[in-house]
């Protein structure tokens, strides 16, 4: 992999920090009149999420990290590991929960996800922005009420727990922003 | 597409065309004359800090390399040595590398020399200077002053001047810094331009002028060391909202100091591998002429643009940054 100075820094670059994959999120260069050359940078493990701030002396390097984001299907869940695949290749790749993480919460077979890999091994999944899942279980809401007021919550067919409006029922299918994970709306068949 | 417009709006060159206008009002008040030096010269700075641009100059079969200027500071002083008194400019200065939400490598300052004055009255000076400037544009809170030990000291519990290698690391650690050791190894300057940039820097000047003097002695660059503490010497830096606006001097006058730390500075650049900087022996000559009592400051135009308008970006005030130049 290559290297990349500080000056490359941008944000999305993704490099090798501690061990780990990275990426950039800002990059700032800070320099006294008359003295040393620092870059502020603003960087994403992602391996474990987290947000660190870290100086580096100006003209410093970090090794490229091998991370690529792919679209991909996701298929079944084996009980040890999650399966997906690369639809134009049928390139199959294999995920433990870990790398999963919260995207557990709104993977539906067949639906599309972006698998972010790191030397060619799952890292991480991001589901689409929004999803349309059915609702196994739900209280009866209350008949008449449309206001959407209040709400109740509901269980989906991923196990995912969301608030919906009273009048949603039990095996109508709905549609959730999964930044949020909060309910849009009803999905008309 | 729009890569060929301005960078910065039409009302910010009107506001550079006015803060250069009472610049020179203020100035021409106070009977300091405006000169023009050379921007490109024989000899350069030979801060280890500071990276130069070159320029081929080709009078066949003459063939030099000369350098743009990081500052206009050493034809000024041989103006001084040579008598015209207090003089001011407005010119470009150019650093090599430098770039960012705060710098463009073609910059505009604004450097005067005040003959006769110690650091307290270049600091009275740069108090109206800076209250003229900004009165008109927005209002500020009371100018402040600190000394740079009292205030470091303050702010981190560390004392700037004696250097303890195992306290600077245990600070570090304690706060969120671990890679300072690996950056700052045991050079003392590095260390404290890394915590006072971290540290100390982002909470000066809150919506005010604040000015930090009597710099670690080992920072001297080209002021001179206190007479009576020679653990510190003669130099302010000012500040707005976090931001360097400006760095002054108590002027070296003595050519073989001046000399000596030329020397140092080299043998540093060579020792780093930099590019090598011709020494300007008309400044050391300019001082052994005699270079009367003076104290000299810098002000970055761009960053004090920057402070007067709320910009964010050095961008927003330049007709043409560095990707567009």
């Amino acid at each position: 992999m290559a290297s990349y100075s500080t000056n490359e820094f941008k944000a999305g670059l993704k490099v090798m920090l501690d061990n780990d994959p990275c990426s950039i999120i800002e990059n700032e260069f800070v320099k006294p009149g008359k003295g040393q050359a620092f870059n502020r940078v603003k960087i994403r493990n992602l391996k474990t999420g987290r947000v660190i701030e870290r100086t580096f002396k100006s003209g410093d390097s970090l090794e490229g990290a091998d991370v690529v984001d792919v679209e991909m299907q996701y298929l079944y869940n084996d009980g040890e590991f999650r399966h997906f695949m690369v639809p134009d290749t049928f390139e199959q790749y294999q995920s433990d929960e870990k790398a999963v993480g919260e995207a557990s919460n709104w993977l539906k077979d067949q639906d599309f996800c972006t698998v972010t890999l790191w030397n060619d091994i799952p890292l991480s999944v991001s589901p689409a922005n929004f999803v349309e899942l059915t609702i196994t279980s739900t209280d009866p809401g209350m008949r008449g009420d449309t206001s959407g007021g209040g709400g109740k919550p509901a269980t989906l067919e991923t196990g995912a727990v969301v608030r919906v409006p009273l009048f949603v029922q039990q095996g109508e299918a709905i549609k959730v922003d999964t930044r949020t994970g909060e309910y849009v709306s009803r999905v008309k068949e | 597409m729009d890569e060929w417009r301005p960078a910065c709006s039409p009302a910010h060159l009107h506001l550079r065309a006015q803060i250069l206008q009472e610049i020179r009002g203020f100035f021409s008040e106070r009977s300091v004359l405006e000169v023009e030096t050379p921007l490109l010269c024989h000899g350069i700075g030979t801060d280890p800090q500071l990276e130069f641009f070159t320029a081929d100059y080709c009078l066949p079969p003459l063939q030099q390399t000369l350098f743009l200027q990081t500052s206009p500071e050493f034809a000024m002083k041989r103006l001084l040595a040579a008598g015209s008194g207090s003089i001011y400019q407005i010119c470009k200065a150019f650093r090599n590398g430098e770039s960012g939400r705060f710098h463009n490598p073609e910059f505009t300052l604004l450097e005067w020399y005040r003959v006769g004055f110690k650091l307290p009255q270049l600091m009275d000076e740069i108090d109206e200077l800076a209250g003229q400037l900004f009165r008109p544009h927005r209002s500020l809170n009371a100018p402040q002053r600190f000394s740079y030990q009292e205030l470091f000291l303050s702010c981190t519990g560390l004392n700037p001047l004696v250097f303890s290698y195992k306290e600077f690391c245990a600070y570090a650690v304690e706060n969120h810094l671990p890679e300072a050791a690996a950056i700052c190894r045991r050079d003392h300057s590095v260390w404290l331009d890394f915590i006072f940039s971290h540290k100390v820097q982002p909470h000066l000047g809150n919506n005010a002028l604040c000015m930090v003097y009597g710099y670690p002695a080992c920072q001297s660059s080209l002021a001179r060391i206190n007479q009576y503490n020679p653990r510190i010497t003669d130099r302010v830096e000012l500040f707005f909202n976090g931001i360097e606006l400006g760095n002054g001097y108590y002027e070296l006058a003595d050519p073989e100091e001046q000399n000596r730390r030329f020397n140092e500075e080299i043998i540093i650049r060579q020792q780093r591998k930099l590019p090598a900087a011709s020494k300007d022996n008309y400044l050391i000559s300019a001082l052994q002429s005699g270079l009367p009592e003076c104290s000299g400051m810098a002000i970055g135009l761009d960053r004090l643009l920057m402070a007067l308008t709320d910009s964010t970006a050095i961008d927003e005030v330049l007709s043409f940054p560095m990707r567009r130049a």
